[in-house]
């Protein structure tokens, strides 16, 4: 190998084909920061209640037992759809309502079933929380997931 | 030890292991709640858990390479660490905010966003610690002898310092943050991290094999050129369904199918140096996990993640059990296995004594890593059997869980048999030294 290849020819290499992709990949990124605000994502829907209610999610840790768009802990539904799930695309109030109902009931207490806690989250905070899902509910995600179950 | 400040890896080694603990304990928790959900539902809840799980794995594994970087930069320098009481100090840092984090997470003081939980201040912390780390390493390796292996381990240090940087930037729209996200751990695990474990690796195999150092630090350039080239545009495999440009399903499914093509070339590495090298080094037990590490690495990043990878694949396997079988099996044969192999190489060598309890230490390393292998197949099954289940069938998500349950008692298994292992590196490692190999005269002579 050492005729085909020197130590410094394979330094060289590294160095510049590194620095290239990672440019091509930053430039890529740039891109696609610039089509996440104008076309997968409704940005001037991106309300107060919205943002508040990431800010909630983030507070309880939610994606250490669920997920979102697919990404977090796999103990529990997938959010990125839930409000879909629960029919919010054709009844949005009746979807807030229920999806209000379930995270009041927790924890079930049900033996052998997955529990989760009470966050204790009054009015505003629990519909800032549906807010928020019904807008990641929009997001463009190239048709993922394949079914309404997540 | 031909250098006194290689001894300060040995503290961090110490902390690392018992950061090893709280994850192997806090893995057991959660897998248990798997097949008892109600198991202190109330007191710890699974998020917890799983956040002191993965903290914990991530900060130990840090901790080992930090201590890593101490115990061979003096060698490859051939000069002492330029500051110890910086690396102290950094070390106290470190520690401070592992556990202040730690417990904070008992009392849900925590952040949001998956593994970057940690609160403002322990980020902070972590910065600062990395700084004096940077100089301090910097320092040493420019004013000593450059070499490959330590050009590389910086590069990674860097790289890491610098990628964290993202953990600050949190933007409101959730497509924005997960894409920038990506760039903590995905550019962690998948670019500069390997960065560290060739170099690392690299070095083992200079001083086991005895094999020269021009070819080896040769073959090191080309694995690392082939994981930055396969790994920076292989993020595109995740950003295929999180609201990015479709071309992505392109450059993710082409770039991140290559990424194994550095994880094989660590493997032909490894084998050809010890095939090569002359040397019969009396460290079996360092080599086996050196060995090994390239070989669980090549399945559990390489294998497991090609499984998924592909565009069309992942449409239906994303976020299912087949992710969580590929993370335990990649952590674990890249990062974990790369630090056992260090230490178990240079902790002899701290104490001033022959390689000693390699029968435990390398039966240890058959005890863990069948083990995880036998997870990584569970959750493999699991994770088939929930993909077809829920998102070709359509089933909901929990009436599929329900019928994983199986899986879940086999890995609760696997895990308890991990533990025993983690227990039995340990005590051979740390605990009393029988069976010490005798060494015969001039062998542990240094390569060059």
């Amino acid at each position: 190998m050492s005729e085909i290849l020197s130590k410094s020819a394979a330094r060289n290499i590294f160095y510049g084909g590194s620095a290239f992709f990672f440019v091509v990949f930053a430039a890529l990124v740039a891109q696609s920061h610039y089509y996440a605000k104008t076309t997968s994502t409704d940005e001037a829907a991106l309300t107060a209640e919205v943002v508040h209610g990431k800010r909630i999610w983030e507070k309880h840790a939610c994606i250490n037992c669920h997920t979102i768009l697919g990404e977090g802990a796999y103990f529990a539904p997938e959010l990125g759809n839930v409000f879909v799930r629960y029919g919010g695309d054709k009844d949005p109030q009746a979807a807030r309502d229920a999806l209000k109902a379930w995270m009041k009931s927790q924890p079930s207490g049900v033996q052998g079933r997955r529990q989760m806690p009470q966050f204790n989250l009054d009015e505003k905070e629990l519909d800032d929380l549906n807010a928020f899902f019904e807008w990641v509910s929009k997001i463009k995600t190239n048709n993922w997931p394949p079914n309404k179950a997540g | 030890m031909k250098y006194q400040t290689q001894a300060i890896a040995k503290w961090y080694w110490f902390a690392a292991i018992a950061l090893f603990f709280v994850q192997v304990f806090a893995g057991l928790w959660a897998g248990f709640i798997y097949i008892e959900p109600n198991f202190l539902s109330g007191l710890m809840p699974f998020n917890i858990v799983r956040m002191i799980h993965s903290n914990a794995l991530i900060v130990w594994l840090l901790l080992g390479f930090f201590g890593a970087t101490y115990f061979l930069i003096p060698e490859e320098s051939e000069r002492e660490i330029y500051s110890p009481l910086l690396a102290y100090l950094q070390l106290v840092i470190l520690i401070v905010g592992a556990l202040g984090a730690v417990v904070g997470y008992v009392f849900r003081i925590h952040e949001g966003r998956e593994f970057l939980e940690q609160p403002l201040w322990v980020k902070l912390g972590i910065i600062v610690a990395a700084l004096i780390f940077l100089f301090n390493v910097s320092v040493t390796v420019l004013s000593g002898r450059k070499t490959a292996i330590t050009n590389i381990l910086l590069l990674g240090l860097w790289g890491i310092a610098v990628f964290f940087l993202f953990a600050l930037y949190n933007p409101a729209n959730l497509v924005l943050d997960k894409m920038y996200w990506w760039w903590v751990v995905h550019l962690w695990v998948e670019g500069v991290w390997e960065l560290v474990m060739a170099s690392i690796l690299a070095f083992i195999m200079l001083k086991m094999t005895g094999v020269d150092r021009e070819v080896i630090e040769k073959w090191l350039y080309i694995i690392v050129a082939t994981s930055l080239f396969t790994g920076i545009m292989g993020t595109g495999h995740h950003y295929l369904w999180i609201g990015m440009p479709a071309y992505w399903q392109w450059i993710g499914s082409i770039f991140s199918s290559l990424e194994i093509i550095p994880f094989f070339a660590m493997v032909v590495f490894c084998f050809m140096m010890v095939w090569k090298g002359r040397r019969n080094h009396p460290n079996k037990a360092a080599l086996l996990w050196a060995l090994g590490c390239s070989v669980l690495a090549f399945f559990g990043a390489g294998v497991w993640g090609l499984m998924h990878t592909l565009h069309p694949v992942n449409y239906y396997t994303h976020g299912t059990q087949v992710t969580a079988a590929h993370g335990h099996l990649a952590f674990y044969g890249a990062y974990v296995a790369l630090n056992l192999a260090i230490m178990t190489y240079a902790f002899p060598i701290i104490f001033r004594v022959n390689p000693y309890n390699q029968v435990l230490n390398m039966a240890s390393f058959w005890v863990m890593s069948s083990a995880m292998a036998f997870m990584t197949f569970t959750l493999t099954f699991a994770g088939i059997v929930q993909t077809h289940l829920q998102r070709v069938m359509g089933m909901s998500y929990m009436e599929v869980q329900d019928q994983l349950s199986v899986f879940y008692w086999m890995r609760f298994g696997s895990g308890l048999v991990v533990v025993i292992g983690v227990l039995m590196w340990v005590y051979a490692t740390l605990g009393p030294k029988k069976e010490i190999t005798i060494v015969p005269d001039g062998a542990l002579a240094p390569a060059e």
